[in-house]
């Protein structure tokens, strides 16, 4: 694991700007400790640009609302300081990590972009080396060169990777990778998947022909993981509901945490789909994807308050 | 679900019954509106608040015009505000007359840069370029043969050196291309982080390098409030001169193209709405406006049609019509066409007024695939010559695809009628009356080709 815990590095990358949620509660402390309409409307707007999106921010302020209410919370100070709890507990879930529990077959999926074959890349090695035997299917047959990218991944990991020809159908690159689990007697299986938009039929109709494959010749669960970049908007929960209803999704990963985006979308996600963040990607090396501590999470979200 | 910017409006002001002009306290309340409606639809938070007051400003005192509601009347200033906002009209690409003009695309990790460039060098292939390729990224793996793959599709050379100096790599292309007689180099670049200071420098390097004559950026239409983060670190480090925004063909609102455009002043020339080569379109301010406030898209919709409906078929079934055959398969062949555009509810959207349907009335996504499996569950002689349909057929039918007779007998009804209409209009067409639509029931049969741009 790399030597600076990641929320250390994520909180240094808020320093850099102002723009973050922090800087706007500092703007918004510094008006004065009263609790009036002004400030809470200010928070609201604060975790609207944190990407949370309207519904959850609202929703946020309301049970903050409530808290101040109850627990006669003093001032703007006070309730700010419990922003962090609040937001931790709705990301906090019971949740089984598909990648450090039992045998598993994981679909890795998602739009195009997020970092779906680095992720692969990642979780294959980090599994590696925890003892587990792992085998990576490369059925992100579209994308030119995501086969040959991957293969490099599975080099690193020092894990071997199943693939056919650029254009075949992925279903069947499951297919083959699962008897090659089998025959290595491998416990672990990950499959990257093409990046594809959720408004396509055609493509989600692909990826659920995938899951069935994987279903019917898996000796193990199959789960399916949606690989979200912390850079994504709006559009993050559609995409999230979209894929879940596709595929019955059991969690997600929030990758590129490591620039100023906080990833704010997966507080809407996990809000409204019920869905875990089992990871988070933190940089780009092989490394960088660790465990999801939400109060980690949450204290980067919300950043410093001076 | 929001609605939309429209809907929302008017909900506002239903309570104000009087018309002329409008008021303050009016514009406050649509003001509001207006307000979420860009912050969902990812605008930057400042830029919001900006354009809403400078809207508020024009708006209040306005005369609302005669043939328009109060509602209507803010959504036609904001409109027209957003769309100059945008960057009024479209803006396309100058290269000077240097040879090799030079083109350096730079953005985040997973924008979409490689495939963009690929995609531009089409466009300018089309005009008349000879482009070269230069592979930049040799951190991603494979990313340079990820190039080479889409370029190879395009008889398109690509200059790259493995594990080699991306800066290096530039310089060199460029004299590959003096050497090779290509009379423009695209430059592919790596991806990065706006607060990767080396990586910064990096591509400032390469600029200075190569001197380009276009930087652009590529920005993802589904990036959220941190788009203007990197957009202002991209233009103060390595200058960009315009955005290429890509993933236009999801469902993203896209305000992240109007961020960018407002805060760091450069326009967008370019929308990438595919996954194939060819899916690289000029901007059009509007278009993204009327998006970004989730008004309905006619046009889309017409291109969407026209963009998945396969001509063939289409011309094959326009023959059978004129020839007043439509038969049973005929009807399926354009049942698939329009389930091929993605799902009705999707369609729906594009349709402006569409969502003032009550919500159980809208879509019935299951009606198409049980229309389609009634179709299916006939014999061939059966979709010929319905006629043929008894009852013991409509009960066998009805068995086969899952449904109850009722509705193989309104389905059977429904194409009668269908065919009906098919009929009359083959009469006034005989008998002359000229102007009349021909072809299909669903919106883009129509044989008339609306050119792309």
């Amino acid at each position: 694991m790399s030597p600076t815990p990641w929320f250390k590095r994520i909180s240094d990358g808020l320093t850099r700007t102002r723009e973050q949620l922090g800087g706007h509660l500092n703007v918004l402390l510094r008006r004065g400790p009263q609790l009036d309409d002004e400030f809470w409307d200010g928070l609201e707007e604060a975790l609207i640009l944190a990407d949370m999106g309207g519904l959850a921010a609202s929703e946020m302020v309301e049970r903050l609302r409530k808290t101040a209410t109850r627990e006669a919370l003093p001032d703007a100070r006070a309730v700010v300081a419990r922003l962090v709890d609040e937001i931790a507990a709705q990301v906090t879930l019971e949740a089984e990590d598909p990648f450090a529990s039992g045998p598993a077959c994981v679909l890795m999926v998602g739009v195009n972009g997020t970092g779906k074959t680095t992720s692969v890349g990642k979780l294959a090695s980090a599994a590696s080396g925890a003892g587990r035997r792992v085998v990576i299917g490369s059925a992100d047959t579209f994308r030119a060169a995501a086969i040959e990218q991957l293969r490099v991944w599975g080099e690193r990991a020092g894990v071997p990777v199943v693939e056919r020809a650029h254009g075949a159908d992925p279903a069947a690159v499951v297919y083959d990778t699962i008897a090659e689990a089998r025959a290595r007697d491998a416990d672990l299986i990950i499959v990257d998947t093409a990046g594809r938009l959720h408004t396509s039929p055609d493509l989600m109709a692909e990826l659920q022909k995938v899951k069935r494959v994987a279903e019917r010749e898996s000796p193990f669960p199959v789960r399916s993981v949606l690989v979200i970049d912390a850079t994504t908007g709006q559009n993050g929960i559609v995409q999230a509901r979209e894929f879940h209803r596709a595929l019955d999704l059991d969690a997600v990963v929030l990758t590129k945490l490591d620039g100023t985006a906080k990833g704010g979308i997966v507080v809407a996600v996990v809000r409204e789909l019920g869905l875990p963040v089992i990871r988070v990607g933190v940089g780009e090396g092989i490394d960088d994807l660790e465990p999801f501590d939400p109060l980690d999470f949450a204290g980067a979200l919300v950043g410093d308050i001076s | 679900m929001f609605e939309n910017l429209t809907d929302r409006l008017q909900s506002v002001f239903s309570k104000l019954t009087g018309r002329g002009i409008l008021t303050e306290t009016d514009v406050d309340a649509a003001m509001r509106e207006v307000r979420m409606a860009l912050l969902e639809a990812d605008v930057d938070f400042k830029t919001v608040k900006s354009f809403v007051a400078a809207v508020r400003e024009r708006s209040v005192g306005q005369d609302v015009l005669k043939s328009l509601t109060p509602g209507q009347m803010v959504v036609k200033i904001v409109l027209e505000e957003l769309t100059a906002l945008m960057g009024g009209t479209e803006s396309r690409l100058v290269l000077s007359g240097r040879i090799p003009a030079v083109v350096m695309l730079v953005g985040l990790q997973g924008s979409g840069k490689t495939t963009a460039s690929a995609k531009l060098a089409r466009l300018l292939q089309q005009q008349g370029r000879s482009p070269l390729l230069v592979a930049c990224d040799v951190y991603r793996p494979a990313a340079a043969d990820q190039l080479e793959a889409l370029a190879a599709q395009l008889g398109v050379p690509v200059y790259r050196e493995d594990g080699g100096n991306p800066v290096e790599i530039a310089r060199e292309g460029v004299k590959q291309a003096v050497a090779t007689m290509r009379d423009l180099v695209i430059v592919d670049t790596a991806g990065r982080l706006h607060i990767d200071e080396a990586m910064m420098a990096e591509a400032a390097a390469i600029r200075d390098a190569v001197r380009p004559d276009q930087v652009l950026m590529v920005v993802d239409a589904m990036t959220g409030q941190d788009a203007v983060n990197a957009a202002k670190s991209f233009a103060e480090r390595v200058d960009f001169d315009g955005v290429i925004v890509t993933k236009l063909d999801g469902d993203a609102r896209g305000g992240a193209a109007l961020s960018v455009r407002s805060v760091t002043g450069r326009p967008i020339k370019f929308v990438g709405v595919g996954e194939k080569l060819d899916a690289l379109e000029p901007f059009h301010p509007e278009r993204m406006a009327k998006r970004i406030l989730g008004m309905g898209d006619v046009v889309s919709l017409i291109e969407k049609a026209q963009s998945t409906i396969d001509a063939d078929t289409a011309e094959q079934l326009e023959a059978r019509l004129r020839e007043g055959r439509f038969t049973l398969d005929d009807f399926l062949a354009q049942l698939q066409q329009v389930r091929k555009m993605g799902s009705l509810a999707d369609l729906m959207k594009m349709i402006p007024g569409a969502n003032k349907l009550p919500a159980d009335a809208q879509v019935d996504e299951g009606a198409l695939a049980r229309t389609e499996a009634i179709i299916r569950s006939m014999t061939p002689r059966e979709r010929d010559k319905p006629s043929l349909i008894n009852g013991s057929r409509r009960e066998r039918i009805a068995l086969g695809a899952g449904v109850s007779v009722y509705e193989v007998n309104q389905m059977l009804k429904q194409f009668a009628q269908a065919q009906k209409m098919i009929k009359q209009m083959q009469v006034a067409e005989r008998q002359g009356k000229k102007g009349r639509r021909r072809g299909g029931f669903f919106p883009g049969m129509r044989r008339r080709h609306i050119s792309y741009h």
